[in-house]
């Protein structure tokens, strides 16, 4: 079985994202894009994505804290975010690797 | 841009001073930006308004770019802002604080601190937001377009919304307007306040100034503010007419013949200068007043720079003056300051603060001129020229000592212009000659009565000041040892002429004594001669009496014969 760099072993712990938006501002909707190909390129188990938009979810927003927009962070570890559109992918994975259990380490 | 006239609704700060230069506060429902320096008190600015609008009962939204809001509450805290009361419904603190050290990647917004915003705004029902620290966030967008974007998205948001915000962010240089970062900034906001913080002769001094108010008149002009143990003020002119009420009442000065010099001692609410050079005996002069006030029973602050009250007291008891007894029957209120402690306007207020919370009838300065070393010349003028002019508002008679190096009052500077609006001018200078110092006092000004050009000797005595005449000799004004001198002289003169008349009395005296002892001796002599004359002439009666008998007896003998004339008779 092909191991991908920054893979995950298949069948592990879905990796739990929750991708803080703000409507169809161009940074949310890139960010949106730039997760979803960072998931199916350089993660190889199951992601769950849950994309929240603060426009009508104000209330998630202070309760998470979320100060820009878009903003990405680890259900399990909401401490770990990171902050912008997602374009820089060595930077996403780098931040969100580390606190993930299933990930390969071969 | 003004909308025909109509004046835009104002918010109150409810920041001493800042509403009144803007005619009642900043525009209701619209964006307010506050550009300053570090430390220039923005943050400062914006809580007290945010505070003082909630304690109103307008609740509101704090957001803190900058700091952690856990500071930002203890720097609350150290006013004596009661957070802790207004923050279970009026009050709500945003920590929107992003480090750089965050990982980011790529380009981001600012929608999740509007969301926030906007969610507190509806749990709250706040009127007004403050967004503090704006730049620390735009810093770290890529590039000044993204900021500029994030700046219309923001003033877009708020334009929807009805909400009076306040937006700060850091703009140094002298002319922040000027800056590239954030020049666009004002063109946004309907108004704009700059704050500035900078040291002027190594004391730290604050200004507020309104470059912006979109359809409203406002003061231009930089006003000086201070941060004190209560929050921010703003030092503003007060009224710009001089409508002072004015009394022709007199108040003693404390010295008698200063009193007869002035027609009666100072007019009650005026303003007196004092200048003159150390040690000759200002603060004397200055307890006098305050003594003879405080024997009328009127409360008397004596503010002192420098000199602790304890010393005043004790050096002024060795002339005669027990302000002791008036500071324990709390008439009297020494309240010494140190000069380079604060800025002028920290002195200002404080002074203010304690004028309307002691409510005296007269307020001594001793010296004026201290606080020049608070901050520069300019600001002292400026600052002494508006304590003046809040004392008289108030009814408050003044008296200011001034330090002044040299002889000539005229000439010097550190007077502080305030000899241009004094009442009453003093001025104290040494004579020096025959090896003494003696103090001279001349009234140099006193509007509004008839005062003496003259100048006068001032004595200082175990019991008080003395004023005495001066003589003029030969164009010399004479003192101290030559003036007892002359005065003996005269008195010598004058006791020489007083023998002289006695004695000329006594020889009168005596030649008069002589003279009715003489007059007594001829009435003595008169009387015998009236005695020998009487006798004489009842001898010549009594002749008389007896050739009358003879002559009758012989008619008598003679009967029968014819009648003869007496030298017919032997006729044969």
């Amino acid at each position: 079985m092909t191991v991908a760099p920054f893979g995950r072993e298949p069948g592990g712990a879905p990796l739990r994202l929750r991708l803080y938006v703000s409507g169809n501002a161009p940074n949310s909707l890139s960010a949106i894009r730039n997760l979803n190909a960072i998931c199916e390129e350089h993660l190889t188990g199951p992601c769950e994505i849950e994309v929240v938009d603060v426009i009508t979810e104000g209330l998630r927003a202070v309760q998470d804290r979320i100060l820009v927009t878009p903003t990405l962070l680890l259900v399990d570890h909401p401490h770990v975010r990171v902050l912008g559109n997602l374009s820089d992918t060595a930077r996403v994975l780098a931040t969100l690797l580390p606190h993930d259990r299933s990930h390969a380490r071969t | 841009m003004t909308h025909s006239g109509h004046t835009p609704r104002k918010s109150p700060t409810g920041i001493s001073g800042f509403d009144e230069l803007t005619g009642g506060g900043l525009p209701h429902s619209r964006i307010t930006v506050v550009l300053g320096s570090a430390g220039a008190g923005k943050t400062v600015f914006s809580l007290q308004t945010l505070v003082n609008a909630a304690a109103r009962g307008e609740p509101g939204i704090f957001v803190a770019f900058e700091e952690d809001t856990r500071r930002i509450r203890e720097n609350a805290d150290s006013f004596g802002w009661k957070l802790d009361e207004l923050e279970q419904e009026r009050l709500l603190f945003v920590d929107a604080y992003v480090s750089p050290t965050d990982p980011m990647s790529g380009d981001f917004d600012l929608g999740g601190v509007l969301a926030q915003v906007a969610q507190q705004v509806e749990t709250l029902g706040a009127r007004r937001v403050v967004f503090d620290g704006i730049d620390v966030l735009l810093a770290l967008l890529e590039g000044p377009g993204a900021a500029r974007r994030e700046l219309f998205r923001l003033f877009e948001w708020l334009a929807a919304r009805d909400l009076t915000c306040i937006l700060t962010a850091k703009a140094e240089g002298p002319d922040p307007l000027a800056s590239p970062q954030y020049g666009y900034l004002p063109f946004m906001a309907d108004c704009v306040i700059l704050l500035q913080h900078a040291l002027r002769e190594r004391v730290s001094v604050r200004g507020i100034r309104v470059v912006k108010y979109r359809g409203s008149g406002f003061s231009e002009n930089e006003f000086p503010v201070v941060i004190t143990g209560e929050g921010m003020e703003v030092a503003t002119y007060g009224r710009a007419d001089l409508t002072h009420p004015v009394s022709s009442e007199r108040i003693s000065t404390g010295v008698a013949e200063l009193d007869d010099m002035l027609d009666g001692g100072y007019f009650r609410g005026s303003s007196i200068l004092l200048t003159g050079a150390p040690g000759v005996a200002k603060t004397t002069l200055s307890g006098s007043f305050a003594d003879a006030s405080c024997a009328r029973g009127e409360r008397v602050l004596f503010l002192s720079f420098d000199e602790p009250a304890d010393q005043i007291v004790r050096n002024l008891s060795s002339v005669g003056l027990g302000l002791g007894r008036w500071v324990q029957e709390g008439l009297l209120d020494i309240w010494s300051l140190r000069s380079e402690a604060r800025g002028v306007e920290e002195h200002l207020i404080e002074i203010k603060k304690r004028l309307l919370a002691f409510r005296p009838r007269a307020l001594v300065v001793d010296p004026l001129s201290a606080l020049a070393k608070s901050g520069g010349e300019v600001a002292a003028v400026d600052g002494s020229l508006r304590l003046l002019d809040f004392a008289k508002s108030q009814g408050i008679t003044v008296l200011c000592t001034s330090l002044q190096e040299g002889s000539d009052p005229l000439s010097e500077q550190s007077s502080l212009q305030v000899s241009t609006i004094a009442d009453t001018w003093f001025h104290l200078s040494y004579h020096v000659r025959g090896g003494e110092r003696n103090r001279a006092l001349t009234v140099v000004k006193s509007r509004g009565m008839a005062h003496s050009n003259q100048v006068r000797e001032m004595i200082l005595t175990r019991h008080g000041i003395t004023l005495a005449d001066v003589y003029s000799a030969g164009g010399d004004v004479l003192m101290g040892t030559a003036r007892y001198e002359k005065e003996e002289e005269e008195r010598r003169l004058a006791a020489d002429a007083a023998a002289g008349a006695e004695e000329r009395r006594r020889d009168l005296e005596r030649a008069e004594a002589e003279l009715r002892g003489r007059m007594a001796a001829m009435q003595r002599e008169l009387a015998a001669l009236e005695v020998q004359r009487e006798a004489a002439g009842a001898k010549v009666q009594r002749a008389l009496d007896e050739r009358e008998a003879v002559v009758s007896g012989i008619l008598r003998r003679r009967g029968a014969e014819p009648a003869r004339e007496p030298g017919q008779a032997d006729q044969p």
